[in-house]
């Protein structure tokens, strides 16, 4: 794993954006675990929820269903009268969003259209029951209608901590990893062109004092040898005249 | 939404029947076969006009891996105790996820 680096010139001007890159990933890192934590809180708020409200359906069903049995004592059975009268739905449900840390949770609200369903169900006879069960019923769905909201929230918010904790764990164990060996990389390859240059420096100041001294030494033997050479002097044969502007 | 209960649901005014005479509800008694259960199953989860499918939860043990597999977020799938069959919660698809992560 350590051998994985991103494949970049190993410049300086590399070696500072990698740097701002790694300073990046480590604040999106710790954004990111923060807002997996926060979800896991609520996460665990809406199990909690979830549990209770099921419980809470399991009684309100069976009081409604005692009701319906209450109606079906006094007025018959009215099924399939309350299935043939049923034409368009008055207890309809509005989806609202909550946010929940940049994440967008449904949230299913009852909204209860037109006038009464079934004004006219039970008028012959049991008109008292069928309303007890029609009202048992209401906030029958009411309690359904919650935990619905609840389900869909939980059934989103696994998949959004998974998602999450998928990619801080990504950050940390491969992002953030890589990034530091490429920053290692550059400055250790840096630190080798620093040494080579630094030699070849050294390596040219010897060359010079080798050619130096030698030239030295030819010279000294030369004045001994023979009588020394002055060379031409051509400034001092014509003297020019001065130019005044 | 179906349920031999569905009377009650529908008193609340949840019912609705288009100008084809699709209904928003089905009614499954015992002659009813498992494949049309599970085709009308398809049908509402795939409706637009549908947030919340409620079934009762013995019609659900009847195509339980279908709601198992169901894991869209929406629409939402309720399991409901019906009339006669007392609840329990174990069966329960969201509930199962439930205990499933407790136990990790």
């Amino acid at each position: 794993m350590s051998a994985i680096r991103e494949n970049v010139f190993p410049t300086r001007m590399n070696l500072q954006n990698t740097k701002i890159r790694l300073r990046g990933a480590q604040t999106g890192h710790s954004l990111l675990k923060r807002k997996s934590e926060a979800l896991s809180m609520r996460f665990v708020e809406i199990v909690r929820k979830i549990q209770d409200a099921k419980l809470k359906m399991g009684k309100v069903i069976q009081n409604a269903s005692f009701s319906l049995a209450e109606v079906a004592y006094t007025a018959g059975d009215i099924g399939f009268q309350v299935r043939e009268n049923s034409k368009t739905a008055t207890f309809k449900l509005i989806s609202r969003q909550e946010n929940v840390s940049g994440v967008l949770l449904p949230v299913f609200e009852k909204s209860i259209e037109g006038g009464n369903a079934f004004e006219l169900a039970g008028l012959s006879r049991g008109g008292k029951q069928v309303k007890n069960c029609k009202d048992m019923y209401i906030s029958a769905m009411e309690t359904l209608v919650e935990l619905a909201s609840l389900q869909t929230a939980f059934l989103l918010l696994d998949e959004i901590i998974k998602l999450t904790n998928r990619r801080v764990a990504a950050i940390e164990f491969i992002i953030i990893p890589r990034i530091e060996n490429t920053i290692s990389y550059i400055s250790s390859e840096l630190d080798e062109q620093d040494r080579e240059e630094f030699y070849r420096l050294k390596k040219v100041q010897s060359k010079k004092k080798e050619a130096k001294d030698l030239a030295i030494e030819s010279n000294n033997q030369t004045k001994e040898n023979s009588e020394p050479f002055e060379p031409k002097n051509i400034l001092a044969e014509q003297v020019d005249e001065d130019i005044i502007f | 939404m179906r349920k031999d209960s569905v009377t009650g649901m529908l008193l609340t005014g949840i019912g609705n029947v288009d100008h084809n005479q699709n209904s928003n509800f089905f009614v499954v008694d015992n002659k009813t076969t498992d494949a049309e259960i599970s085709e009308k199953f398809t049908e509402f989860t795939n409706r637009k006009d549908v947030a919340i499918v409620l079934i009762t939860q013995w019609i659900a043990d009847k195509i339980r891996e279908q709601v198992d597999d169901y894991t869209t977020t929406f629409p939402t799938i309720l399991e409901i105790p019906s009339k006669d069959q007392p609840y329990d919660p174990n069966k329960d698809s969201v509930l199962k996820r439930v205990q499933r992560l407790f136990r990790d």
